[in-house]
């Protein structure tokens, strides 16, 4: 589907005639924020990675899928070997212009084929036999890194907090929508709790209750004064990865103090049919991420901004029976930018020769990634994070 | 604390708190024995009219015909899920209710059959009071652990240690009181531990290795059962187990003098539960007034205390799948065989919030809308884009039977009978101006509905 079609289908006007002129003039003015911010979607349900990066030139490709194989006519190549499945043109893009690096075979060793077990595990940033309650975000928070001090330091557009945004004694801020978290909190007797002298034991459980909910409505209007602040001009898809993106590009144009947002984008989980479920969430996942890189160019933020997009794992290799993909292992991951070291394609492309067990081999363990944003988005020593030394790569 | 704030704090701490059923009791000790006698019964959780399908019918079918059981069994996973919900709303068996709560965090499994699942939870409520290493022999039998720990595929010639491990690390020594030779040799001890088509344990003599093992220092041709019966004569194994039972019951902070103690009993009872619950509902320090209000009541807690505090009665409970998804904690669905982490981690503020509102949203009887996150438990294929759960609560709320209980009948009595019936932490809230102005003109049934949706949309609610 081409974009002005997919733009027509979804009942999306141009919105950025609609803006007016005097919020326009507010932008490329730099935010109050100074550092680096990293956002983060996550693919759920597993995306196929070997369907939206295409190794047109593989033979094993094309015989293990004979009716899912993405033809090199189709794809849109980014080099003599890859091509972006054609729903992804603001991909090949970012490509093309230098904003985006590609890692391949992104995984980790002995890897678990259940989704909300490999979810755990890139969550937490765990070894695949080891169980830990805290996310690697959370961790990062718990070490008081620069910036935490404020609730809304790692926000994630969702209704529920995910488990990578948890940490022992602080944790990341989650809503949906600014508006609603607020009234939600609106019934008087939250604001007279939440105003009220009250002698609390010093760390007791009461008291930590009562500083999360001072927070939350403290956060909650914040929120809302500062996603009014600088309403977004970009053309997102009406879908929550969309809604979720505007918002964040509107908080990031507003200067908001958050070094890290989550989101995502759920469905991937294509057992059957995976062409016309694959084609319309990358369709989506394409179209908000060119969006949303086109509002931060305008506010003056995409040079301070990562956008990492990741799966729980990949699928298998073969297709199955029902024109379907089953729980695979490694897989791609993009980082998008303004400020990229080395753009591109980071590594070569992950071999089908030599699977393991009809599964890709990981050629880069996932937590490298994270120790390079650590070291490099965030300047903390990612051992401190991550319990040990990884390898780094050069990425900002 | 006082005599009814002791008994208020027992019933919180050894049972789901306080009910509309539920015994009064004049004294402590009253309490303490009511307590455990009223957990002596059992009887099996179960799905009425609704047939098992056992692993082996399973295998025999064609892949279509077992992809939709599969469907149906989830389902009946999630019926199973809201049953024992109800049963923990009931006025007996408070302990054995709660204690098999903590064991099923304990030894957390998960799996999608659903016979093995209410297998293991029977076995789980039935020796939930019992001894411990009853317990730990039974479940470790039981398929769903064998199933979710790999050990079916632990065999002679190719070991798997999943087990072996997990047994050694979150089942009874913890970390760093076993070695990896251990854990090695353990695992060929349980090679060959396995179930039958019929979901009945088996050991599988052609996968078994029967040779000589050499396991915490000792040689000689072990078993599993031997395994295990080494682990209950190391007293790391009480003092482990007693470590969790101080945080589910007494408080998130240990204390290692109590922990001792606890766990001397318990080993010197040669792991009698209810002797080493004793111990801890007879001490003074568990009625210390730092301890009143030192827990966080996990999700299941919350609900369940709700829905017995209030009288809450469902004619339609599926929404309740929903709120413990939400709020982190979905009965049969632990997050990995750690179990559920607990404490502060259930808190954040997303979860405050809709734990805040939770008790207006039963009152009200409206819309929970909230969208969990993409469910993976349902692994159903193209249909797990994430669902707006948007689910409307069908309930009702015993307000005038609640209203009976209380005999206070001017405004400041009933806030006092009706603060120390909901919360838990001592020391009288004063009552709020808006509050009393409410409640001026109101009968005493809607005093006693104001004043509880006050007192339990509290942050003091969300501690036992």
């Amino acid at each position: 589907m081409k974009r002005s079609e997919f733009l027509k289908l979804s009942g999306l006007v141009s919105g950025s005639l609609l803006v007016p002129g005097f919020l326009q003039a507010f932008t490329n003015k730099q935010s109050l924020f100074q550092g680096k911010r990293i956002v983060f979607v996550q693919l759920s349900g597993g995306n196929d990675g070997l369907n939206t990066l295409v190794p047109f030139r593989n033979d094993i490709y094309y015989k293990l899928r004979p009716k899912l194989a993405l033809g090199a006519d189709k794809v849109l190549k980014i080099n003599d070997e890859a091509g972006f499945h054609p729903a992804m043109e603001g991909f090949r893009r970012l490509f093309d212009e230098g904003q985006l690096s590609i890692f391949n075979g992104v995984g980790y060793p002995n890897p678990d084929r259940s989704h909300f077990r490999s979810t755990d595990i890139w969550h937490t940033a765990s070894d695949s036999d080891e169980y830990l309650n805290t996310g690697w975000l959370g961790r990062l928070l718990d070490a008081e890194c620069k910036g935490s001090e404020n609730p809304w330091y790692a926000l994630e557009v969702d209704d529920t907090l995910s488990l990578a945004l948890k940490g022992a004694r602080k944790s990341g801020f989650a809503m949906k929508e600014a508006e609603r978290l607020k009234s939600l909190l609106q019934d008087p007797m939250f604001e007279y709790l939440a105003e009220r002298r009250m002698e609390a034991r010093a760390n007791s459980e009461q008291e930590f209750l009562y500083k999360t909910l001072r927070e939350t409505r403290s956060a909650a209007a914040y929120l809302v004064e500062k996603s009014a602040a600088k309403p977004s001009g970009g053309l997102y898809p009406q879908h929550e990865l969309g809604n979720a993106l505007r918002q964040i590009a509107s908080l990031i144009s507003a200067g908001m103090e958050s070094g890290v947002y989550y989101t995502g984008l759920s469905g991937f989980d294509t057992h059957v049919r995976q062409a016309e479920t694959q084609q319309r969430l990358l369709n989506i996942l394409n179209e908000s991420i060119s969006a949303f890189a086109g509002d931060l160019k305008t506010a003056g933020e995409w040079q301070n901004t990562v956008v990492v997009v990741f799966s729980e794992f990949g699928r298998r290799v073969k297709q199955n029976a029902s024109n379907g993909t089953d729980h695979g292992t490694a897989n791609n991951v993009y980082v998008f930018g303004g400020g990229l070291k080395n753009p591109g394609m980071r590594n070569p492309l992950v071999s089908l020769n030599d699977l393991d067990d009809n599964d890709l081999r990981h050629t880069v363990d996932f937590r490298e990634l994270y120790a390079s944003l650590l070291d490099q988005a965030f300047e903390f020593d990612h051992q401190k994070v991550l319990g040990r030394k990884f390898n780094t790569w050069p990425l900002l | 604390m006082t005599e009814a704030q002791k008994i208020a704090h027992l019933l919180r701490r050894s049972g789901f708190g306080p009910g509309l059923r539920s015994a009064r009791y004049g004294t402590l000790n009253e309490a303490l024995n009511g307590v455990l006698q009223g957990s002596n019964k059992y009887n099996t959780l179960f799905l009425p009219c609704e047939e098992k399908v056992t692993t082996g019918e399973l295998l025999s079918m064609d892949k279509e015909a077992r992809k939709e059981i599969l469907l149906d069994l989830a389902a009946n996973i999630k019926r199973l899920n809201l049953e024992w919900l109800k049963e923990m709303g009931r006025a007996e068996n408070q302990l054995r209710e709660k204690m098999a709560l903590f064991w099923h965090g304990h030894f957390a499994v998960r799996v999608r059959g659903y016979a093995q699942v209410e297998s293991y939870i029977n076995t789980i409520r039935k020796n939930a009071l019992g001894n411990f290493g009853d317990l730990l022999m039974a479940v470790s039998k039981e398929p769903a652990m064998l199933r979710f720990l790999n050990n079916q595929q632990n065999r002679k010639n190719s070991p798997n240690e999943n087990f072996a491990r997990e047994l050694m690390e979150l089942f009874t020594l913890g970390r760093g009181n076993y070695t990896e030779n251990d854990i090695k040799e353990a695992a060929r001890a349980f090679t060959g531990w396995s179930f039958n088509d019929e979901d009945e344990f088996e050991l599988k003599p052609q996968q078994h290795d029967f040779g000589t093992k050499t396991i915490f220092g000792k040689t000689g041709q072990w078993e599993g059962e031997d395994v295990i019966r080494m682990i209950l004569e190391n007293q790391q194994t009480a003092k482990f187990v007693c470590t969790k039972l101080y945080r589910f019951f007494v408080s998130d902070s240990p204390n290692s003098a109590h922990i001792q103690e606890m766990a001397d009993a318990f080993y010197q009872s040669k792991y009698d539960i209810p002797s080493v619950l004793r111990l801890v509902f007879n001490s003074d320090w568990f009625y210390d007034d730092a301890i009143a209000g030192a827990l966080i009541k996990s999700p299941v807690e919350l609900i369940v205390g709700l829905n017995r505090s209030l009288g809450v009665s469902y004619s339609n409970p599926q929404p309740l799948l929903a709120v413990q998804r939400v709020l982190g904690q979905t009965l049969f669905f632990p997050p990995n065989v750690a179990g559920w982490a607990g404490g502060r981690n259930w808190i954040d503020n997303s979860t405050l919030v809709t734990r805040l509102n939770l008790p207006k949203r039963l009152a009200d009887a409206s819309e929970l809308d909230f969208a969990g996150k993409f469910n993976m438990d349902d692994e159903s294929p193209n249909e797990s884009e994430k669902p707006r759960t948007k689910v409307s609560l069908s309930c009702s709320i015993a307000w005038e039977t609640l209203a009976k209980q209380f005999t206070a009948n001017t405004p400041d009595t009933l806030w006092e009978a009706l603060h120390l019936y909901f919360l838990a932490t001592p020391g009288i809230h004063e009552f709020p101006f808006a509050l009393r102005n409410r409640c001026a003109g109101l009968d005493k049934i809607g005093q006693v509905r104001e004043m509880a949706l006050y007192l339990t949309r509290t942050p003091e609610y969300q501690l036992a």
